[in-house]
Parts: C-alpha cells; sequence; structure tokens
C-alpha cells in the first residue's frame, strides 16, 4: 500500500444545532457513510473527518486541540457547520469546551475556524439561514453563518446546503464536487447560496400531485391523495428536488406521505411556515406555470 | 494522590453540548457537575403559534429522536382538542410502528456507534489477517494514518481479544447499514428521516396499505436478525470483558417510567390506556408504585433561570432566563419527581415493566440473569444500562410485526378535528432516551404556554433546590478513577445514559483554576 493519497481534512463544528443534519448524512446510501469515513471517495482522494461531537472517539481536551491544531493548517480543511450561530449577549447561549478556563462561544469557534478554512460547508436550514432557532422571537440571536462572516469581513467561500434536515444527496453532491473539480463559481448557485444541482426547481414544478392542482382537486385533510395546497402545502414557495430524488434511499418524502410541504429548505423557514397546515396566501405565489 | 479536577468539555459521542466536571480526591469522584451548553429557547418560539406546529417544531429540538416528540406532541394536542379516544386503530398503529422502529435503529446506533469507542480498540485491525473485505477496508484505513474520527482518543484500558475486537469493528460497519435501513423503514409511514410528518393530533398520515406494511416487515425481520445473532451477542461479549462495570455508575437508584405503545382504542385518558411498556417507578427494593404525573417539578436553583420559576409542575412551567445568577451552572433545569432524584430511560422502563410483572419483560431479562448468573441488582449500573437497551430493543422489534398484522384495511389512518379555542394537555410517552411529557396551554386557538421535558433534562439535570445531585453527577460520585490522563470510567458513566446533549471534560493540577463559573466579561 505505498500509492499516494490526497487527504482532506474536515472539521464538523456543531452549534445550536439538534444533530438532525448528522443523522440525515448517516443516512447516504451510496456512498454510504462508510465509503465516505473509511474508504477512498474518489480514488486516490479520502475525506479525513477530523472531528464529529458524535463520532469521534476522543473526547474533552483532545477535541479542542485538534480543532486548534487544524486552524493552523490554513487554507488546507474544510469546515462543516451544522446549526445556527447564537450572538445575542455576547454569544453566552453556546459554548465548545474551555480556554483559560472560560467557556470559548460558538460565535468564536465559528470565526476561527471559518476564517482559515478553504471553504464552509454550512450544513442544514439553521447554519444556512438561522433555521429554527432563529424563528421569531428569536431568543438567542441565531444568526447563519453568511451573515456572521459578513459582519466579521470573514471571505471564505460558503455554501448552502440548506434543509432541515438537507438530503444526504446534498452534501455528499456538494463534497464529491469540491473533491473532484474544486469549489465551484457563482455560476453554480441561486441567490441564497444554494447549489442550483439541487434547489434549482420548485417543489410544485415537479410534484407528481401537480395534475390535481391543474385541475383544482384539493386534499381536505392529511393522508388525502390529491393536492395539499389547500391544507397548508409550501411546494409553490419551496425550492429543491424532493420530488424527484425522494428520501431515504427513495422510500418516501413528505408529499408522498400525505402531508404538506413545509418549505424547510428555504430561508423564512419556520416562520414563513407557520402556521404550517394554514393555506398560503395566494400573493406569496410566483407565477406558477407562466414562463 | 491529593485532589485534582476533571473536566470533559466537550464529552462526545453524546447528542449536543454538556460539559462534565468533577473532582477526584484520592482516585475516587468526591464532586461532580453536568452541564448543558446550548440553550435555543425553543418554548419561546413555540408560543402565540398554531397548537398544530407543536408537532413540526418540536422535532426539532432533537434530531436523533425527533419521532419521539412528534408522538409526545400530537399525544398532547389529542388531549388538548378531546379527541384522544376517537384515533382510530390504524392510526394508532402507523403511530408505533413509527415509532417503535425510530427505537431500535437509535439504541444500534447508540451502543455501536456512540458507546463502543470506549471499548473497542479499532487499531486492532491492523493484525487482521482474515478475509473479510469490510475489516480489511478498514486494516487499509488505519495503515494510510489519517486515523480521524477514531483517533485520538483515551488510552489504555482496552481488554477485548484482537479476534473479537475485528469482529465487532465488522459489526460496528454493518450497524451503519442497519441503522440506515432502520430510518428508510421508518419513512415508508413518516414520510422522510429525521423529521417526519407521519403522525398528526387524530391519528397518522399514510395509509398502512398491504404493500408497505409488507415491505416494512421485511426490513424489519433483516434488524431483527442483526439484534438477535449480533448486537445482543456483542452486548454480552462486552460485559463479560467488562465485568466490573456491573458495579460501576449505578447513581440515584430510583427509576420512572411513563409507558409507550398504545395497545387499546378509545381510551382518553393515558394513564388508563393499555400500553406495551407500562407507567410507574420503582426503586432499588422493585416495587413497583403507579405514576402519578401531578408529583413531577422542575427545581432551578441550579440552572440559569430565574429563582421565582422554581418547583413549578410542568404544565405551569416558564422559561425565564437568568445567567447572571452566581451559583448557576447549567441550561437545564432539575425535573424531580415527589421531590426525588429519578434516573430514566430504557433500564427505567425495563425496570419499571419487570417490577409491574409484564410476562415479556419479565422472562427476557430473568433469561439474561441466568445467564449472567446474577440477581437484578446487577442492572443498576453501566452495563445494566447497555444490556436494558438491548432487551428493550429486542422486545420492541419482536412485537412489532404483531402490531403491523393489526392494520385494518381499507379504514381511516386519522379524523377530522376542530382546534378549540381554549384548552389544556398533556402527552406522556417514552422517548428513546427515556420519559418525555409535553404540556399545553391553549387560549384564543393559539399556544399560551408549550412546555417539554424531555429524557435528558431529568439524567443530566444539575443539583435541586435542596442541593442533590442528578442522576448522572451522583452516577460519578464515588467512582475510582485509574488514569487522570484517561478517564474512561467517567466517560463510560455518562454515555452509558445515552445523553441528548454536546459537553466536555479537560484535567487541571489541583493547583490550577478555579472550576469555571459562567461569566459575563
Amino acid at each position: 500500500m505505498s500509492k499516494e493519497v490526497t487527504e482532506y481534512p474536515v472539521i464538523w463544528l456543531q452549534a445550536a444545532a439538534c444533530t438532525g443534519c448528522s443523522i440525515s448524512l448517516l443516512n447516504t446510501a451510496s456512498p454510504t457513510i462508510k465509503n465516505i469515513l473509511i474508504d477512498e471517495l474518489i480514488p486516490g482522494k479520502h475525506v479525513s473527518l477530523r472531528v464529529h461531537p458524535n463520532v469521534m472517539g476522543g473526547a474533552g481536551e483532545q477535541v479542542i486541540e485538534l480543532l486548534e491544531k487544524t486552524v493552523q493548517e490554513k487554507g488546507k480543511y474544510i469546515l462543516v457547520v451544522e446549526g445556527a450561530v447564537p450572538t445575542a449577549e455576547d454569544a453566552v447561549y453556546g459554548a465548545v469546551g474551555e480556554k483559560d478556563g472560560k467557556p470559548v462561544s460558538m460565535l468564536e469557534r465559528v470565526k476561527t475556524l471559518g476564517e482559515n478554512a478553504l471553504a464552509v460547508l454550512a450544513v442544514g436550514t439553521c447554519a444556512a439561514f438561522g433555521g429554527l432557532p432563529a424563528g421569531d422571537p428569536n431568543p438567542t440571536g441565531c444568526k447563519s453563518v453568511m451573515d456572521v462572516f459578513k459582519q466579521n469581513g470573514i471571505n471564505t467561500p460558503v455554501i448552502n446546503i440548506a434543509g432541515c434536515p438537507p438530503h444526504p444527496d446534498w452534501f455528499v453532491g456538494v463534497v464529491a464536487q469540491v473533491v473532484i473539480y474544486g469549489i465551484p463559481g457563482p455560476e453554480a448557485f441561486d441567490d441564497f447560496g444554494r447549489p442550483l444541482l439541487f434547489f434549482k426547481d420548485l417543489i410544485h414544478e415537479n410534484c407528481p400531485r401537480r395534475a390535481y392542482f391543474d385541475e383544482g382537486k384539493f386534499a381536505k385533510k392529511q393522508g388525502d391523495p390529491e393536492c395539499l395546497y389547500e391544507i397548508g402545502c409550501r411546494g409553490p414557495i419551496a425550492y429543491a428536488d424532493c420530488p424527484t430524488r425522494m428520501w431515504n434511499n427513495g422510500k418516501n418524502w413528505c408529499i408522498g406521505s400525505g402531508a404538506p410541504c413545509s418549505a424547510c429548505t428555504q430561508p423564512e423557514f419556520p416562520d414563513l411556515g407557520s402556521p404550517f397546515f394554514e393555506k398560503i396566501k395566494d400573493d406569496d405565489l410566483p407565477n406558477i406555470g407562466e414562463e | 494522590m491529593g485532589s485534582v479536577k476533571i473536566n470533559i468539555d466537550p464529552v462526545t459521542r453524546i447528542e449536543g453540548h454538556l460539559k462534565i466536571e468533577t473532582i477526584v480526591e484520592d482516585g475516587v469522584v468526591k464532586e461532580a457537575k453536568s452541564s448543558g451548553m446550548l440553550f435555543r429557547g425553543l418554548e419561546l418560539i413555540l408560543k402565540g403559534r398554531d397548537p398544530r406546529d407543536a408537532q413540526v417544531i418540536t422535532q426539532r429540538i432533537c434530531g436523533v429522536c425527533p419521532t419521539p416528540h412528534a408522538i409526545a406532541a400530537v399525544t398532547n394536542l389529542d388531549s388538548a382538542f378531546g379527541i384522544a379516544d376517537q384515533v382510530p386503530t390504524n392510526g394508532r398503529i402507523v403511530r408505533n410502528l413509527i415509532q417503535g422502529m425510530c427505537d431500535v435503529q437509535d439504541h444500534i446506533l447508540h451502543f455501536y456507534h456512540l458507546a463502543a469507542l470506549d471499548y473497542v480498540d479499532v487499531a486492532q485491525v491492523a493484525k487482521y489477517e482474515g478475509s473479510d473485505p469490510v475489516i480489511n477496508s478498514i486494516k487499509d484505513f488505519v495503515a494510510r494514518g489519517e486515523l480521524g474520527p477514531f483517533l485520538p482518543r483515551y488510552e489504555g484500558d482496552y481488554r477485548l481479544p484482537a479476534d473479537i475486537t475485528q469482529e465487532v469493528v465488522g459489526h460496528y460497519v454493518k450497524a451503519l447499514e442497519m441503522r440506515r435501513k432502520g430510518q428508510e423503514a421508518v419513512a415508508i409511514f413518516n414520510g422522510k428521516m429525521p423529521h417526519g410528518c407521519g403522525v398528526v393530533p387524530g391519528g397518522a398520515v399514510e395509509l398502512p396499505s398491504v404493500d408497505k406494511i409488507a415491505a416494512f416487515i421485511w426490513m424489519l425481520n433483516e434488524l431483527k436478525d442483526f439484534v438477535d445473532n449480533v448486537y445482543l451477542p456483542d452486548v454480552v461479549a462486552v460485559a463479560q470483558a467488562y465485568s466490573d462495570y456491573f458495579g460501576i455508575g449505578a447513581g440515584c437508584k430510583n427509576y420512572m417510567c411513563y409507558g409507550s405503545y398504545d395497545l387499546e382504542d378509545g381510551q382518553a385518558d393515558q394513564l388508563k390506556r393499555e400500553r406495551f411498556y407500562g407507567h410507574g417507578t420503582t426503586s432499588a427494593d422493585l416495587v413497583h408504585q403507579e405514576l402519578d404525573p401531578s408529583k413531577i417539578s422542575e427545581q432551578v436553583k441550579y440552572s440559569w433561570y430565574a429563582d421565582s420559576t422554581s418547583g413549578k409542575h410542568p404544565s405551569q412551567g416558564e422559561t425565564k432566563v437568568d445567567y447572571q445568577k452566581e451559583e448557576a451552572y447549567s441550561w437545564l433545569k432539575a425535573p424531580r419527581y415527589d421531590g426525588k432524584v429519578y434516573e430514566v430511560g430504557p433500564l427505567s422502563t425495563i425496570l419499571v415493566n419487570y417490577t409491574r410483572g409484564q410476562a415479556q419483560v419479565k422472562d427476557l431479562v430473568d433469561a439474561y440473569l441466568a445467564k449472567l448468573n446474577a440477581g437484578p441488582e446487577v442492572l443498576f449500573s453501566v452495563l445494566g444500562r447497555h444490556l436494558a437497551r438491548a432487551l428493550h430493543t429486542k422486545l420492541t422489534a419482536d412485537n412489532m410485526v404483531n402490531w403491523a398484522l393489526g392494520v385494518k384495511p381499507g379504514e381511516p389512518v386519522n379524523i377530522q378535528y376542530e382546534i378549540p379555542d381554549e384548552g389544556t394537555g398533556m402527552g406522556l410517552t417514552e422517548a428513546t432516551r427515556g420519559a418525555l411529557g409535553h404540556f399545553i396551554e391553549i387560549k384564543d386557538k393559539k399556544i399560551a404556554n408549550y412546555h417539554c421535558v424531555v429524557p435528558t433534562t431529568w439524567n443530566a439535570s444539575p443539583k435541586d433546590d435542596q442541593g442533590v445531585p442528578g442522576p448522572i453527577e451522583q452516577a460519578l460520585i464515588g467512582t475510582p478513577v485509574k488514569d487522570n490522563d484517561n478517564p474512561f470510567e467517567l466517560v463510560r458513566i455518562v454515555r452509558s445514559f445515552d445523553p441528548c446533549i454536546a459537553c466536555a471534560v479537560h484535567i487541571v493540577s489541583p493547583k490550577g483554576r478555579d472550576l469555571s463559573r459562567f461569566r459575563i466579561t
């Protein structure tokens, strides 16, 4: 075994998160999570997940030492952020480890690790847009990674892999892109920093229930087979490829099970979606079906 | 020896942000503090919203166990909307299948991916001489030398022989596939995982048609096979090599269970409703007591919340932040039952149901105690928690086939309902990690107050108003620590509870700094 293998070190930081994004990544079917952690993802290239709070062997100071060692490798590692960044009251609402006997805030960690990274993957709607913890009244002042970077003059490229949680294919696809072709240019992203490869179309555009919508046949309650628009579906305002990709290795998806889309990939989640089970106002609709 | 402080910050391989601080005197833990290091205020975010949104929002409390929150939320809303006795049979069954399969895959995740690296030395794979392609691919990985996320780690106390270690490392990989398939099976009825949409007030969403039932049962069979032939034998192998851990980490020895998996339709009262796992409490005397939820209170003397909110029942619970409190050290409140400290989780579920004489639980536990040649008291321990979790997995998996076959084809899976102007509700269930309660107050068809008391709040709670430490703190106190630089005992104890928060531990010399206080600088 003397062939050259290029290592891509990855630091996975959890901020104001619920770990749902990590669990979703564990659900990746091809490649499997074992292929990603252990094998060469692409011949001659291996992703080295140095720090991940849920799976790593070490604990405590070992974790902090790894973080500090990796920061020194400027521009050589990928930072993944899961969760929003609490900023209120001097960022006291979340801490990861200590320095000189004082807790180090998540905000501080995101800034330090972010400004020295090759690129940052903001995984999930919380990291990409603030998400649920930033929902009204946003008690902890949660912000997205991009906003934190803007306010602190950090220019590291950020890729927003939205979704609550994101589909594992969206994450794996972005990593494969970076490993095979490098970081893509601005033409590969929408206005919200999401990769167009996965977030180009509205759910509504590719929904298998679209014919019911066009015919004006609407579900009265969840589980009914018709279009779910009248009982709160956000498909007409949410961008993602769920209808064609489906979830959990093609087993199902929200609308497939008979539940309305909650627009979990959108920057306005959860407030635009709330109340989730009331029809969206018609004036929220883009020009559906028109060029 | 003298006195040293051992802090672990972050504690990894758990969910969330947790810090453990201990003071070790003459090699034994004298004091222990468990601190939750993240506050998101989801209960504040729920206020003023449509009550039905609780099912969507509370799942986001935890992405590892969102489904129990969905179940607790809809159970809570059923009671608040006055429809708890109208959930159709199919709705009840689909809820059970979603929750049951979640438990099974989550317990597998816990043993292999969160706990096992404390007992299994991955580096032993370097010596593997066999032909298993999976183990050989890990051998190649070890040879390349970039060993994240498995190294660095604590070094020293790995006791399994090389051949068993290599086999279990192969099982670690197989378990990744098994938990993924478990989540896929959940998605059949839940739309997606995590954060699905399959349960609603008044029932479930997805019609349990025969094709879905058949697919589910055969995915379940694959998991059952893994539980019986891989997971349980591996737990026994670890227990044999680390048998001293049957005597470590007991803690408070009070156990509480809310009950889960409804087996009966038409009963509005959750405490009277027949459930596969019944409710109650028990203690070291193994006497079963019925549960009385009115005895639950939450105390905040040592939490970053206003003292004026202390001692309330969760239905009157308030969340008022006060991070200037001198003696506070956690974002977690301290829930107590009848004023006392109680542990929750699969061990509590198993013990409470063992003592109430649930026949399947009793037979299985007795069979394993006979294998170990020991009495039930060995279950009050680190290994007792792992064994109880595995037995809980088997019991749940074994019963789900019959539950699935109870579906009534062509009948509805939910009902239509009206949201009342006012009302209160309570939803009690057993999450994967233990007793979970949701409480709601509705005014003007909106959420006036929503409160969740989650399992890890019980287990990782700080001291209460009387200064009595929480279950994990008590489990740590009195534990001998062999090697301060590699405090295996502490992380094995903490992880045996399967906590749902992330934390940290580091060691400072006695001349070093004070236990860090939460200061605003």
